[in-house]
């Protein structure tokens, strides 16, 4: 199982952490983020997303050592679906293996909260009615 | 000027659509900042400049400040506010 992926087919909940942990781990966090139906009270069709994807690599490495940086976790994989994504499917997963679990959630939690602010990745949101760019943090990143 | 003597401009979600176009071309010239090249894109397609504020800078895959220098050969991408997850 690849660390990153970028992939235009459904994401596997149930693989992201397989053979991540080690015997010196004593938690996997596993977070799926999945498409809702409903989004500021508009009721979502699907959503596209689009990627720079020669730069998504690099940005999931940063993200990465950020992790390693902060809480230790050195075992943490990101995959990320593009392209069409429908309502109850999987747009993201992170796992992360920790020898404890606060470490592993901090770790699962940071790594979407980056994920959200620095990966180029772009949702269009598909809704009854329209379409929109949904859009993260307004302010520029840069560094 | 050669033919190398180029930067690479790419667009990303609502500035590519506000752009009508993804990727182009841009002759490189000694002091050409990415802001520069923003500039230049907004004199074209003034539907640009009402991302302006919120727009991320990134030469060769790496986030910058908007005063970067461009060197001939660089791949400079304007980014709208990130969305993933």
């Amino acid at each position: 199982m690849e660390r990153f992926r970028i992939s235009g087919e459904p994401l596997d909940e149930g693989a992201i952490a397989s053979g991540l942990s080690t015997t010196e781990d004593g938690a996997v966090v596993v977070f799926s983020g999945i498409v809702r139906a409903r989004n500021k009270g508009r009721t979502v069709l699907h959503l596209e997303y689009e990627a720079y994807e020669a730069m998504v690599f690099p940005v999931f490495e940063r993200v990465a050592e950020d992790v390693r940086e902060r809480f230790g976790v050195e075992r943490l994989r990101i995959h990320h679906r593009i392209g069409r994504v429908d309502i109850g499917e999987p747009s993201v997963l992170v796992a992360a293996a920790a020898p404890h679990r606060g470490d592993a959630f901090a770790a699962a939690r940071h790594t979407m909260n980056e994920i959200k602010r620095i990966v180029p990745i772009w949702k269009r949101e598909f809704f009854e009615g329209g379409d929109i760019w949904v859009e993260g943090p307004k302010e520029p990143v840069t560094a | 000027m050669t033919g190398s003597a180029a930067v690479t401009v790419l667009l990303f979600a609502a500035a590519r659509d506000a752009a009508g176009r993804g990727r182009l071309e841009m002759p490189h010239r000694d002091g050409l900042t990415a802001a520069a090249v923003w500039e230049s894109l907004v004199g074209e397609h003034s539907a640009l400049a009402a991302l302006a504020p919120s727009i991320s800078v990134a030469v060769n895959h790496r986030f910058v400040p908007k005063d970067t220098a461009l060197a001939a050969g660089d791949e400079v991408a304007f980014l709208p506010p990130v969305s993933g997850g």
